[in-house]
């Protein structure tokens, strides 16, 4: 199935969870944010959150800014 | 006569320093309280547009800086392995202000301070409660939308952020952001990264005014727009309680000279805004004794 990811399309098996998605971009839970569908998903509910077919998602972290 | 004349002066000496040291350990202990937090320093600086990620830690500590912002955007997913800006801010030192920049309704800034948020919780960072709220409405000025940001500012202290409201020099709004629970209202002294300085000293002297009527410890800070110390000087003169800056520090030829003329500047203006200045006259006052004068005053 197809998901978003930052604005660009990712393919990932059925049952796919967001702890699993993080894995996959070798991405550490601790420094970042993520949404599903405009929905913050905090990191207490990335393993039990699996993706469906179409879900938008943002994962954000911090850089410079003023 | 000699001797008396000189144990007279070191007396006197003796009071001026002790005046000195008093007039040093009150600036020492003046402290910039925003909601919940405390911070020994009145300068909150940047972390975006330095050259390298050395220089921007150099110039924070150069600043003695205890409070920096921070932005959220995307995460590079192919290219992780990049150098990361936390390895470069001293956390034990300095507190997180995440900010919305860039965020141009308030729905998303809404979503952009919860992402903070998480990010923050994540690193166990104390900023995590706290959010720099940024809602522009035009992509040139960099202006605030006045009511998007009144928007998102009570959605987010509902959520229970303290928010930082980075504001147009409209008294009005200022009003109306500070009713509405913000933490602090930061108005722009001119547009973001300008380096225009304190545009129009009246509208904010009317903000701090009209703020701090009754709750005079509300903190009002100047954020944007300043190009250099004197700028800085200006605006803790007008009796603001501190100053966020980016640009004028990052961009400036030496960042980490001009973060620590920033530093006096705050200081400098903060003391005279405490020392109280002389009212404006039209007209010259002497500081010399108009009486015993060898020569005559003309008629006119």
């Amino acid at each position: 199935m197809e998901i978003i990811v930052n604005g660009d399309p990712h393919q990932i098996p059925q049952g796919t969870s967001i702890a699993d998605l993080l894995m996959q971009f070798k991405l550490n839970p601790c420094a970042l944010a993520i949404e599903v569908n405009q929905e913050l998903k905090p990191r207490n509910v990335h393993r039990a959150t699996f993706l469906s077919d179409g879900d938008v998602l943002e994962i954000v972290t911090l850089v410079g800014g003023g | 006569m000699g001797p008396s004349i000189s144990s007279n002066l070191s007396v006197h000496d003796l009071d001026k320093n002790a005046v000195e040291t008093e007039t040093i350990q009150s600036a020492a202990a003046d402290q910039l309280t925003i909601g919940d937090h405390v911070l020994g320093s009145r300068l909150i600086l940047g972390t975006g547009k330095y050259d390298s990620f050395e220089v921007m830690q150099a110039s924070h500590k150069s600043a003695e800086t205890q409070c920096v912002t921070i932005a959220v955007r995307r995460e590079r997913l192919h290219d992780s392995s990049g150098r990361n800006i936390l390895d470069f801010v001293d956390t034990s030192r300095l507190i997180l202000l995440p900010n919305t920049a860039g965020c141009y309704d308030a729905e998303t800034a809404i979503r952009c301070a919860r992402m903070g948020r998480e990010i923050l919780t994540g690193l166990e960072n104390p900023g995590a409660d706290w959010v720099k709220l940024e809602v522009l409405g035009d992509s040139r000025s960099l202006l605030p939308d006045p009511i998007e940001l009144l928007k998102a500012t009570e959605a987010l202290v509902k959520e229970k952020f303290q928010v930082l409201c980075y504001s147009s020099d409209d008294p009005i709004i200022a009003r109306r952001l500070k009713d509405a629970g913000a933490a602090s209202v930061m108005p722009a002294g001119s547009p973001i990264g300008s380096g225009l300085g304190v545009l129009n000293s009246n509208s904010l002297s009317i903000i701090l005014d009209d703020l701090k009527r009754g709750d005079p410890d509300y903190p009002v800070i100047i954020d944007a727009g300043v190009g250099t110390a004197s700028d800085v000087a200006e605006a803790m003169e007008l009796g603001f309680d501190g100053v966020l800056l980016n640009t004028a520090v990052a961009a400036a030829k030496d960042p980490v000279a001009m973060a620590q003329a920033m530093a006096l500047g705050v200081k400098a203006g903060r003391l005279a805004f405490q020392a109280g200045r002389i009212p404006k006259s039209r007209y010259g006052s002497a500081s010399s004794p108009e009486v015993g004068v060898i020569s005559k005053k003309p008629q006119r």
